[in-house]
């Protein structure tokens, strides 16, 4: 990523809080987004990610903190911009087409600031964009899931907003084809140069998406980076686990390093010697080996899954199963296994 | 990229969102006024006054209104709900005919029935006629069938007319219920027969209960038919406190003393309806009722217990009608004023539509642009007008707006030097009022039940598009529920035509509608001058009982 960035965001969100009830509050929060910058919005239902994006819209209205889009306040103690004169687009989840338009339609529907002809122009590129322009003259109710989320994209970019907000736009889409839209709808947005903030509760998605994911839990932001980061180094167990199954296996902290039963690894914690600990070890971390030192377990169940092979290991010391993923072939009851230090974590237990 | 905001454009376009608000607020305070009125006037009334009224007319109108309530609550709850039974649980022949046939005494008002009939059963009118000749009689002083004009001929001809209220309600249910529960009752061993009392009857009380409470409404409502008919019920009773003793406190007492038992209605609709809920949950999966074939004799005989209401509540009068008005016709051409009758028929209840759409329309989306609890209450209060009879919200709007009248009036003399003259009862003004007071629930129940089949995400991707609260209204929610409007529209359209009680009590003088001028005639005994004009409301009111008819089988063919 070698874009220059300028000195101001394109999106920024300043303390922004709202109490929705007595259990659940959104914020204080902040976040700065860069120009083009896409960024993907990620949580459990209920985390406030699809809340924060209609603050962001004007759909609902902060109780305190600001939101500006290119330096101009839209949101603040004084200010309040309606959400239809903010130029931001959205993108819903279950897409909200106008079932008694056609696309070019519902295309059109944003550009009435324009000229006629003008406007007409920028459907025709939007359709063009897209690949809608054979079915321009359709309604929604003859297209199919995937061509409904490209006139609901193509419906949101027509009018060139700042910023595109979209909310679980996938999640309504079958599995193959999801991965293929998602992939279309990225390289849309960076064609167009658009900013753009993805809600998803789908890690996979989250971490394949955006430039940076912020990962939200019980209103506030837990960490946000890129994808790499977050699932790297995660802050916490529940960044950690939000991203990845692990083996938790019991630990002790000495002299900068974690004791198990499987084994030391070398970590960094703020911990007195002695004190106890969590080793999160990552099931793609076990591989089969050869090596003297490898660690001997017994297989108690084996499910294959094409490139991977889902094994778990009963290991003596280690109470419960010990979960592996290999792309290795293994055979046999018994297998050794040895634990790469590089990618197991460390928490205080 | 620049944005180009300013403060002063967001204050305007905040305010056009809350415009809605104020609308439906305005909505319902306009829709209480004449209930207020009421209040204010009866409580002002002189104590004399309500003893002599309490002691010499209360007691019989309210035990003349209890008999004629239940009377018509029993016949058109077994007439309904057996009919819809009927055309629900057995194949015999000519029953898709008669689903939709059913419904057609719906466009016969209660005075029309009750006029038509009055004529039919005259002791010189073609059915004594008839039976004396069968029998051998000469003269009606030999032979006559019990009068019509009792309490009996009150009840049954209102039961013919009025029962499609339950048919109507309790088909769609009887149509909803899964065959599942049928097929599981006669498993466990209930006969065919005993299915409907033990399962049908129990699962169809919700519905029943709506049909009947609308039924009695009309009852309550109705104005015509008891005076024809000589039954003094509440509604009669203040009619005639006003229009011939002029006393506008002992009318409006009354009135209070109508809308107790209005109220009462309401209530107990709403207490038998508590459970509803559990009947609308229920009704999910599975095919609907399959019909039972019958023999042939059997399916003759089903066919005629479908025909009978029918043909009492519509064939009967409407052919009675046409056949009156073809030879009044033949030997006199069109009555002078039918035109002028037809034309202020026609400008009333179109205008008052118009009003009666935009105000419905209103306070249906001020709850949605608003949710909470201010608009929930706009919307509550501007439909509260769908129970009260006409003769009630009549006589509170001549309170309210004669005092309004007389105060204007006075001013403009003392200020200005000229009369005003009576501004809105002299104008007909106060007859849209009315109407529009009446039928708000019709139009505004239409688009809140529009809105609700559209996601709050169209709502908000428009906004997301530029789009304001007033614009979305008009590209997205209107084009939407368009035929659900047009509907509700021709409804309200057809109650303004065939109203009378309001109609009469608040028309500028010297104007005549249909409705009107039927009653007029009725009253001067000269039945026969006015067939065109029930022919012309029978035929009007007609319109939305085919298109309740299509709807009907669309949904469930």
């Amino acid at each position: 990523m070698d874009r220059p960035l300028p000195a101001d965001p394109m999106l920024q969100i300043a303390g922004a809080f709202r109490r929705f009830s007595e259990e659940f509050t959104l914020g204080p929060l902040d976040l700065a987004i860069e120009p083009q910058e896409i960024i993907c919005l990620v949580g459990h239902s209920g985390c406030g990610k699809s809340s924060l994006l209609r603050l962001i819209a004007g759909l609902d209205r902060a109780e305190r903190g600001s939101i500006r889009l290119d330096g101009v306040e839209l949101a603040g103690p004084n200010t309040f911009v309606e959400p239809e004169e903010r130029q931001i687009g959205f993108v819903f989840q279950d897409y909200a087409l106008f079932p008694h338009l056609s696309v070019e339609e519902n295309i059109l529907f944003g550009l009435g600031r324009l000229p006629r002809p003008e406007a007409q122009k920028r459907v025709a590129d939007m359709l063009a964009l897209t690949g809608l322009s054979a079915l321009g003259k359709r309604y929604p109710h003859m297209l199919s899931g995937g061509e409904q989320q490209r006139v609901a994209l193509a419906r949101a970019l027509a009018p060139k907003p700042a910023v595109l907000l979209m909310d679980e736009p996938f999640s309504n889409l079958d599995r193959d084809l999801r991965d293929r839209i998602r992939q279309d709808t990225i390289d849309l947005l960076r064609k167009t140069g658009t900013t753009a903030v993805i809600v998803t509760h789908d890690p996979e998605e989250a971490l394949s998406s955006g430039d940076r994911v912020v990962l939200m839990k019980s209103g506030l932001i837990v960490q946000a980076g890129t994808g790499r980061e977050l699932h790297d180094r995660p802050v916490d167990r529940y960044a950690a686990e939000f991203f990845c199954s692990f083996n938790k296996v019991p630990a002790t902290y000495r002299s900068g390093h974690l004791e198990t039963a499987l084994g030391r690894f070398p970590c960094r914690l703020d911990l007195a010697d002695g004190s106890s600990a969590v080793a999160f070890i990552r099931p793609q971390a076990i591989s089969p080996s050869r090596d003297r030192t490898a660690i001997a377990g017994s297989i108690l169940r084996r499910s294959f899954r094409g490139e991977i092979e889902q094994i778990e290991l009963a290991v003596p010391g280690n109470d419960g199963a010990l979960i592996m993923r290999t792309t290795q072939p293994t055979e046999g009851d018994h297998i050794s296994v040895v634990i790469d230090p590089s990618r197991v974590l460390a928490f205080a237990a | 990229m620049t944005l180009a905001l300013s403060t002063q454009t967001t204050g305007r376009k905040r305010a056009a969102g809350s415009r809605w608000l104020k609308l439906a607020a305005l909505t319902a305070a306009l829709v209480c006024l004449p209930f207020l009125a009421l209040l204010f006037e009866a409580v002002q009334g002189s104590q004399g006054l309500w003893s002599h009224l309490a002691a010499s007319v209360l007691p019989k109108a309210f035990l003349d209104t209890a008999i004629l309530l239940a009377g018509v609550g029993i016949l058109v709850a077994s007439m309904g709900t057996g009919a819809a039974w009927l055309v629900t649980a057995y194949e015999f022949p000519g029953r898709r005919t008669m689903e939709w046939a059913l419904l057609l005494p719906l466009a016969v008002p209660t005075y029309i029935v009750a006029y038509a009939y009055l004529d039919i059963l005259h002791p010189i009118g073609p059915v004594q006629g008839a039976v004396r000749w069968l029998l051998g009689y000469s003269s009606p002083r030999e032979f006559r069938l019990p009068d019509i004009r009792s309490m009996t001929g009150c009840i049954l001809l209102l039961g013919f007319v009025l029962y499609p209220y339950v048919y109507i309600a309790t088909r769609a249910m009887f149509l909803t219920q899964p065959a599942s529960l049928i097929e599981v009752s006669r498993t466990l061993g209930v006969s065919r027969n005993g299915v409907f009392r033990r399962v049908a009857l129990p699962l169809a009380r919700p519905a029943i209960v709506v049909g009947v409470s609308l039924a009695l409404m009309e009852t309550l409502n109705d104005i015509g038919a008891s005076e024809f008919l000589g039954v003094r019920t509440l509604t009669v009773s203040i009619y005639t406190t006003w229009v011939t003793r002029s006393d506008l406190p002992g009318a409006s007492q009354l009135a209070l003393a109508l809308l107790a038992v209005v109220v009462a209605i309401v209530a107990a609709e709403q207490y038998a309806r508590r459970k509803q809920r559990f009947a609308a949950n229920a009704q999910r999966a599975g095919g609907s009722i399959e019909r039972q074939r019958v023999s042939v004799p059997k399916g003759l005989l089903l066919l005629a217990l479908c025909l009978l209401p029918v043909f009492v509540g519509f064939i009967a009068p409407a052919t009675h009608l046409a056949v009156e008005a073809y030879t009044r016709l033949g030997y006199a051409g069109l009555p002078v004023r039918f035109l002028a009758n037809i034309s202020n028929t026609v400008i009333f209840s179109a205008a008052a539509t118009i009003i009666t759409l935009l105000l419905g329309s209103a306070a249906a989306y001020a709850a949605r642009l608003h949710p909470g609890a201010p608009s929930a209450w706009f919307y509550r209060l501007a439909t509260i007008g769908y129970a009260a009879p006409g003769t009630v919200v009549a006589i509170g709007l001549l309170i309210a707006l004669g005092a309004f009248d007389r105060t204007a009036d006075q001013l403009a003399s003392s200020w200005f030097g000229f009369s005003t003259g009576l501004l809105f009862l002299g104008s007909g003004a106060a007859l849209l009022y009315a109407y529009s007071t009446r039928f708000l629930a019709i139009s505004a129940g239409a688009m809140a039940a529009g809105l609700s089949r559209i996601p709050q995400s169209l709502d908000d991707v428009s906004r997301m598009l530029g789009e304001t609260a007033s614009g979305t209204l008009r590209r997205v929610h209107l084009p939407l529920s368009k035929t659900a409007l047009a509907a509700s529209g021709l409804l309200v359209f057809v109650d303004c035509i065939k109203e009378l009680p309001a109609t009469l009590l608040l028309r500028p003088l010297n104007v005549e509608t249909l409705a009107t001028h039927l009653y007029g005639e009725a009253a001067r005994g000269t039945y026969e001058e006015a067939s065109i004009s029930a022919l012309m409301i029978i035929l009007i009111a007609l319109l939305p009982v085919i298109w309740l008819a299509r709807v009907g089988r669309g949904e469930h063919r």
